[in-house]
């Protein structure tokens, strides 16, 4: 049983290794499709199958990719690196060893911003990134054997490794969804959780202060993460076990006596359950593979791909802050994907206040594009669109409700928001004259409301609000806040 | 005249102007290998239907004035470690004795492409380990010049066709030797390419950064032919090197030039060695010696890591077959052991009963020297050891064109006789292993015999990418010599 530990004094150091899966169209040293949810066994060759005598060839846009990503991530590029075998067993690993890289990766030392719910920055170092391909998948759905799918054994991988710079589960958190924000900005990973394009493996530990003195709890390694639900639960569940067992039991549970221990994440008990410790683990008997030629980039060709990035996440935010005067946590819904940051800022080129249109991305586009399971960019909006529909809150021309209401027309029908709104007579009526009748007329159906606005007391403010509401209703949204307000502030003043 | 008699070259001429046709010339081989098999064991398998189908259409080529390649109709054996889709491919091991690779190696289709007609598969090691082909796991070879003796190993069933001519060419590979050696145990041509010099995709890995395939022959000119069909990049093979790198010379025409002025070293470290026979000295000195008449000037040079080379070669050729045999697990394909009891069940049996005693051994080795905590001393320490051997020969080449040195201590050995101690066996490639350590090329030239009637074997190593000057001196030996035209008494009958 778990309990709140409150009184104790301690940091949890928390570092994660990512594995992404990158979008090439083909897998990582063979030609096969890299294609999620085929037919089992349908994207192989004998290359990704192991088969004798083949040999693998390096997928050069993966290699890319990866270097995309670690500059992304202000990490050094080696100018040598090379491919490594480590082996195991197992029945989805066709060769018996993983294509990795052991001691000289692609990349190291980078680090990203991260900012978290508070509003404060942090940076979180990354000790390095580097290539490996994926294995294919065993599938238990028969009591007598296990069918082995290898469409997944081949599939470029990117693991990217931190440092244990994390301190709580919202840091975990917020640097886990920066990382799925950035691969897909780059262009590098659909990043999408559902096919397993990313999975997590949070290293966990507790620096508790007792007496002056810093007790280091064992580091417990979480394998394979594939939700943030997951990984958010079994950063919470660890942090408070490790609290518990060493409360009970400071002595035993120690990094020193214990060292390193895995961990497997039991997502119907909402527990990680102990697998290893460390010490018994594998030895993977890495050495470099034979088959690959090191990779020996040319500086130029760096600098070249440096060049090339993408105006990054963070840096968007910083101009948008700058440029449109829009805070981080208004620019978050905007900057989820690159695509609709630039179809914010072609709809901003237009003249639009930013901060109109910035709201209507917050407000319904982002709750479209959420109902579609896209992004706000994926609804197929142009920019013209949305840029009139934010002018004509923007001048007065229609106001926020009739603007929800012309977004869902414009997503059924594609049509220019002026034309929908002049077509369903949907305009906004700022003419008091036009006006004044329906207040006239809201305040005959109601004289008791009209008796209450009229007096200070306790009722005035409500009554009022009833009234303004009533006007707004009988002209279908469609009238001018500011107007009525004020001709129902005329009419309560002069009776 | 009898295919026996007739070079490759001879053979293809002889298809082209239709004085031969293929369908002959693959028969003649077949029927050849029919009648000789029985007792030199050469072959494990032979494709009668696929060659004679495939000789036809070579034949109806020729009839309706197609060109069908360099190679039109040449009868070739296989390496039974080379894949291809025409039947099983089985390293000569228990493990894949059923197996049938789902494509073709890239020699294989360069073969076929340049009108080769494939008549089977030759016998070897297991997994190409060993220098005797005693540890074939699916049958014995015996050396045509003595029945009693080995053939050398491990292309010991190429080496034997070509000299039993059953079959004028056959492709080996080498590791450490496993072309040369048996070449030389032989009496025939075998010739170990620079590493990267030809495609390794479809050859079954057993020591990945030292294995290289190579033709067999009885003429160098048919070497140079064949040379000139495999060699070239492949971009399947990232370690085979690319053109502009390494130019792929016209062989053939490249081999006359004779030996005038050229440079030959002579390891004096090799010929200190102790288990050096005194005949296989005496000829390997001769030959040596026609090749100076012939106007070739000699240099002693120096290999001074050359003691620890074969430490050298069993660390990292052990060490990366254990890695690239770990995929025979009876999971996917191959043998899988009867009624396992759970998952390491099936690896354990399956890998214990499919492997044999000196694949076992060899991949324990290898797994020992890359293990944690030795993997320093041991893996780490020989690729070190390595980069000397390598600096050895780029050292010597500065001052010589070709490194002239026995191939084997000893001619063909007796059958059972260094089985049962194989450090001994691994002394047979004490003189060759070095090539694949460095990755230049080796020869092995046909020099003579001993007092038994055993043939002997010179070998010429050559600088990186330069086959053809080796080829060259080669060429001018043979023609100073006959050695090359004696066939064992088993072929003449």
């Amino acid at each position: 049983m778990i309990h709140e530990v409150t009184d104790l004094q301690y940091t949890a150091l928390i570092g994660l290794e990512i594995h992404v899966q990158l979008a090439t169209r083909s897998k990582m040293f063979c030609g096969c499709p890299n294609r999620f949810g085929d037919e089992p066994n349908s994207n192989v060759c004998p290359i990704c199958m192991g088969s004798p005598g083949v040999l693998p060839v390096m997928n050069r846009q993966a290699y890319q990719y990866a270097v995309r990503t670690a500059l992304a991530l202000q990490c050094e590029i080696a100018p040598f690196t090379k491919w490594d075998r480590k082996s195991y067993y197992y029945p989805d690993l066709p060769k018996n060893y993983q294509i990795s890289q052991y001691d000289l990766p692609l990349s190291r030392n980078g680090q990203m911003e991260i900012s978290l719910p508070d509003g404060s920055t942090k940076k979180v170092r990354i000790r390095r990134a580097h290539l490996e391909e994926d294995a294919g998948k065993n599938i238990h759905d028969n009591p007598t054997h296990t069918g082995v799918d290898l469409n997944r054994a081949g599939v470029p991988l990117l693991e990217i490794v931190s440092e244990p710079d994390m301190n709580s589960v919202e840091e975990v958190m917020a640097y886990c969804r920066s990382m799925q924000r950035l691969v897909r900005w780059l262009g590098v990973s659909e990043a999408d959780m559902q096919k397993g394009h990313i999975r997590f493996e949070p290293n966990i530990n507790l620096h508790i202060v007792r007496d002056g003195k810093t007790c280091k709890t064992p580091i417990v390694e979480v394998k394979n993460l594939n939700s943030f639900r997951s990984l958010e639960r079994t950063v919470i569940y660890e942090i408070k076990r490790q609290l518990t067992e060493w409360q009970a039991d400071p002595e035993t549970c120690s990094l020193e006596k214990l060292g390193k221990q895995n961990r497997g994440y039991d997502d119907a008990r909402g527990q990680t359950i102990f697998q290893r410790e460390k010490e018994e683990a594998h030895d993977y008997r890495y050495f470099p593979d034979p088959d690959l030629v090191p990779v020996t980039p040319e500086p130029e060709w760096i600098t070249r791909m440096r060049e090339e990035l993408p105006e990054l996440p963070r840096a968007r935010q910083k101009r948008f802050a700058q440029q449109y005067d829009l805070s981080p946590s208004e620019t978050a819904t905007i900057l989820e994907d690159r695509a609709t940051a630039d179809l914010f800022e072609q709809a901003a080129e237009a003249g639009v206040p930013p901060k109109v249109l910035c709201n209507q991305f917050i407000s319904f586009w982002a709750m479209h594009a959420n109902q579609r399971n896209c992004t706000i960019a994926e609804l197929g909006l142009t920019s013209a669109q949305l840029a009139t529909l934010a002018t004509m809150v923007s001048t007065g021309v229609v106001n926020a409700t009739v603007a929800a209401t012309l977004a869902e027309r414009i997503l059924a029908t594609g049509d220019d928001p002026r034309t929908i709104a002049e077509r369903e007579n949907l305009l906004q009526v700022s003419d008091s004259s036009a006006l004044e009748a329906l207040v006239e007329e809201v305040i005959r159906e109601n004289p008791g409301a009209l008796d209450d606005a009229s007096k200070p007391g306790k009722k005035q403010k409500k009554a009022f609000g009833f009234l303004l509401g009533q006007v707004m209703q009988k002209s279908r949204g469609q009238a001018n806040p500011k107007v009525v307000n004020e001709l129902l502030l005329k009419r309560i003043s002069s009776p | 005249m009898e295919l026996s008699e007739l070079t490759a070259s001879q053979i293809i001429d002889r298809i082209k102007t239709r004085a031969m046709s293929a369908v002959e010339a693959a028969r003649a081989s077949l029927d050849r290998i029919e009648s000789l098999n029985g007792s030199i064991g050469a072959f494990l398998r032979t494709y009668p239907d696929y060659a004679l189908a495939r000789a036809r259409q070579i034949d109806e080529q020729v009839a309706s004035g197609v060109d069908p390649g360099p190679l039109a109709g040449l009868p070739i054996g296989i390496k039974d470690n080379i894949c291809e889709s025409i039947g099983k491919t089985t390293c000569a091991s228990k493990i894949l004795e059923n197996y049938s690779p789902p494509y073709d190696a890239h020699v294989v289709e360069k073969l076929v492409r340049a009108g080769a007609v494939i008549v089977g598969k030759t016998n070897l090691d297991e997994f190409a380990m060993g220098s005797s082909t005693e540890n074939s796991g699916l049958q014995r070879t015996y050396n045509p010049w003595d029945l009693e003796r080995v053939p050398g190993g491990s292309s010991g069933g190429s080496a034997s066709a070509v000299a039993a001519r059953m079959v004028p060419v056959a492709l080996g590979s080498d590791t450490g030797g496993s072309i040369r050696q048996p070449a030389s145990l032989c009496g025939v041509f075998g010739l170990k390419p620079t590493y990267g010099r030809i495609s390794r995709y479809g050859l079954v890995a057993y020591g990945s950064s030292l294995d290289q395939i190579g033709p067999f022959a009885n003429d160098i000119n048919d070497i140079a032919l064949l040379m000139n069909v495999l060699s070239g990049q492949d971009p399947k093979d990232s370690t085979s090197v690319p053109a502009d790198y390494a130019p792929v010379p016209n062989f053939v025409e490249q081999l006359h030039g004779g030996v005038a002025g050229l440079k030959i070293g002579l390891p004096k470290e090799y010929y200190a060695q102790g288990g050096l026979d005194p005949e296989v000295r005496k000829a390997t000195n001769q030959a040596i010696q026609i090749l100076k008449d012939l106007g070739a000037e000699l240099v002693e040079i120096s290999l001074p890591h050359t003691d620890y080379a074969l430490a050298c070669y069993y660390l990292i050729a052990t060490a990366e077959a254990s890695s690239n045999l770990a995929r025979y697990d009876g999971i996917h394909y191959g043998y899988r052991t009867a009624n396992p009891t759970d998952i390491l069940d099936v690896y354990f049996r399956s890998r214990a009963e499919g492997f044999g005693e000196e694949v076992k051994r060899r991949i324990m080795l290898g797994t020992y020297a890359l293990s944690a905590g030795y993997y320093d001393a041991y893996y780490l320490k020989a690729l070190k050891v390595r980069t000397l051997i390598k600096r050895d020969f780029e050292n010597a080449f500065k001052r010589v064109d070709v490194i002239c040195c026995p191939v084997s201590p000893t001619a063909a050995f007796k059958i059972g006789e260094k089985i049962q101690d194989p450090l001994t066996m691994y002394l047979s490639d004490i003189f060759t292993l070095s090539a694949n350590l460095a990755g230049i090329p080796g020869l092995s030239v046909p020099c003579g015999f001993t007092n038994d009637g055993l043939p002997i074997g010179l070998q010429m190593l050559g600088k990186h990418f330069d086959e053809a000057t080796m080829l060259r001196a080669a060429w001018a030996y043979q023609q100073a010599t006959d050695w090359h035209r004696r066939q064992p008494k088993i072929a003449r009958s």
